[in-house]
């Protein structure tokens, strides 16, 4: 058991990727950050200049080692996904704290393994891509609502191979000749991608309830076991 | 029909973190109502109450309440009979 | 010393002074707040009940939908720091109510679908403070914001207006109720900032 002190670190954004028209991703100063593990996520706080604070948690995007960063998704009435989205630029402040949670979480062990992923519930799982040792073989099932809010769409492209497979699934609008799935996660689909239950997959499915409610019953129809299969559920988002 | 107002024990990670100084996600808890056991992670939780809910996933009873003030925290563990902690004295 | 972030506002707006009480700020939106799952309760099995009168008294939902009835519009205060003014609603008022039943009661303890309470005042309740409301901006109370019917008791903090009210049982004891048992001021007027325990 980990005792962790938990406390906040003024941390510096160093850059930005706009990585769909509602998401980007933001690139931090590390200096005192204690690094994390691939799953884990991280609390913002900001302070308006009258005092006024609002906070909310993120999902690291980064393998354990690179360089900080989480994806945020701007939602309609959010209060710190529009500053962060669309205001925060390089040399801006504010706190973060972290890293936090130990269940959301995948250390490579061998074990094959399957992640679900709707709208920026992809955020996670991309920090256990990006940590992978190469050598173990990932599926991945991410549904977006249109090929222009696919997140990281060119750079799942260059890492798929025979060790990373994945599927997509575009619920809303499709470009022509799209050979990928084109409707919401349902267990006929996860019949077809995800590893047979006698594999032993490690499985985690991230995005939002109803999207994860959707996936994990879809798996345990196949016979997966309701506990192996882990969950993290966000508020709102697209997918 | 998922309530999307709904979360998940990651979802309180950071606060039983910063209140109990351990990560609580992988705890197991007992629910005082039923007696089902669950890791915390999978819990239902409602934050965006006046206080945080959390509820047991099989009967749906309260298993804690919490109310954070600007100098006073609240915690109501009542609903749980106890949680079990990763981690003794070796 | 928190950093200050260049630029953050947060979603807060300006409002008339006289109309937002101290520490509030104005939406536009209708933020939903949830201690649990929405119930969904059929309305030919919904009941309104006073209990811990003379007698118990019970309202079918057309029993109580055929009680006299007011529209009223007036300005909402979450203790969560939103308010919202000029909200519509319609709803029977709990003078009718309680004007129904025999009691010597000072208090009650309203009781919801899904478990929630929250005790009142009877004086904080009558001389039209308070109503059992089912239609909101001239539509029916959604599920989401407590519909069938919700307790409305615009004067103090909305955790009062207890969504998915069933009933509420007379009582001479103020008994706190879900969130004024475990923090949350036992009455909870916004102009007072009456928010937390001891305040």
């Amino acid at each position: 058991m980990r005792l962790s002190r938990l406390l906040w670190l003024v941390t510096r954004v160093t850059g930005a990727v706009e990585e769909t028209p509602r998401v980007r991703t933001l690139l931090l100063d590390a200096n005192g950050w204690p690094g994390h593990r691939a799953g884990q996520h991280l609390d913002v706080r900001l302070t308006a200049e009258d005092g006024y604070q609002a906070e909310r948690s993120y999902s690291i995007a980064s393998a354990p080692g690179d360089e900080l960063a989480i994806t945020v998704e701007r939602l309609e009435d959010g209060e710190v996904s529009p500053y962060l989205v669309d205001e925060a630029r390089e040399g801006d402040g504010f706190e973060i704290r972290g890293p936090i949670g130990g269940y959301f979480v995948w250390e490579d062990d061998g074990r094959p393994v399957l992640l679900v992923g709707g709208g920026s519930g992809v955020v996670p799982l991309m920090s256990m891509i990006r940590s992978s040792s190469g050598s173990t073989s990932i599926r991945v099932l991410y549904s977006s609502r249109t090929l222009e809010d696919v997140i990281y769409r060119e750079e799942l492209a260059a890492r798929a191979g025979e060790r990373l497979e994945v599927f997509q699934t575009l619920t809303r609008e499709q470009p022509p000749g799209w050979t990928g799935y084109t409707r919401r996660i349902d267990a006929e689909m996860l019949r077809e991608i995800a590893w047979p239950v006698a594999e032993q997959p490690h499985v985690f499915v991230c995005g939002s309830t109803r999207f994860v409610d959707a996936a994990a019953d879809g798996l345990v129809a196949l016979g997966y076991e309701p506990l192996s299969i882990r969950t993290e559920r966000f508020g709102a988002t697209g997918g | 029909m998922a309530d999307e107002r709904r979360l998940d024990g990651n979802a309180i990670g950071g606060m039983m973190l910063e209140l109990f100084g351990v990560e609580m996600t992988t705890a197991t808890e007992v629910c005082r109502t039923c007696g089902t056991a669950d890791v915390v992670a999978r819990l239902e939780v409602y934050m965006d109450a006046p206080g945080t809910v959390v509820r047991c996933v099989h009967c749906k009873a309260v298993l804690m309440r919490i109310v954070r003030g600007p100098d006073r925290t609240w915690l109501d563990l009542s609903g749980l009979r106890c949680i079990e902690l990763p981690g003794g004295t070796e | 010393m928190p950093v200050f972030s260049r630029g953050f506002q947060g979603r807060r707006s300006e409002g008339p002074e006289d109309r937002i009480p101290p520490g509030q700020h104005l939406v536009d939106d209708f933020p939903v707040l949830s201690a649990g799952p929405t119930p969904h309760t059929p309305l030919d099995e919904w009941s309104f009940a006073i209990e811990g009168g003379a007698e118990p008294a019970t309202w079918t939902w057309d029993e109580f939908r055929a009680l006299p009835s007011e529209e009223l519009t007036t300005d909402i205060h979450c203790v969560t720091k939103w308010s919202k003014l000029d909200t519509v609603w319609r709803g029977v008022s709990l003078d009718t109510l309680l004007g129904l039943v025999e009691h010597d009661a000072g208090y009650l303890l309203a009781f919801c679908d899904g478990g929630y309470t929250t005790n009142l005042p009877l004086e904080h309740v009558t001389d039209g403070k308070a109503w059992i409301a089912y239609d909101y901006d001239g539509e029916p109370l959604e599920p989401e914001h407590g519909g069938p019917a919700r307790m409305l008791v615009p004067h103090l903090y909305f955790w009062k207006s207890a969504k998915w009210i069933r009933g509420f049982r007379l009582q001479d004891e103020d008994e706190p109720g879900f969130w004024e048992s475990n923090g949350y001021h036992i009455l909870g007027d916004p102009w007072l900032e009456q928010r937390y325990w001891g305040d």
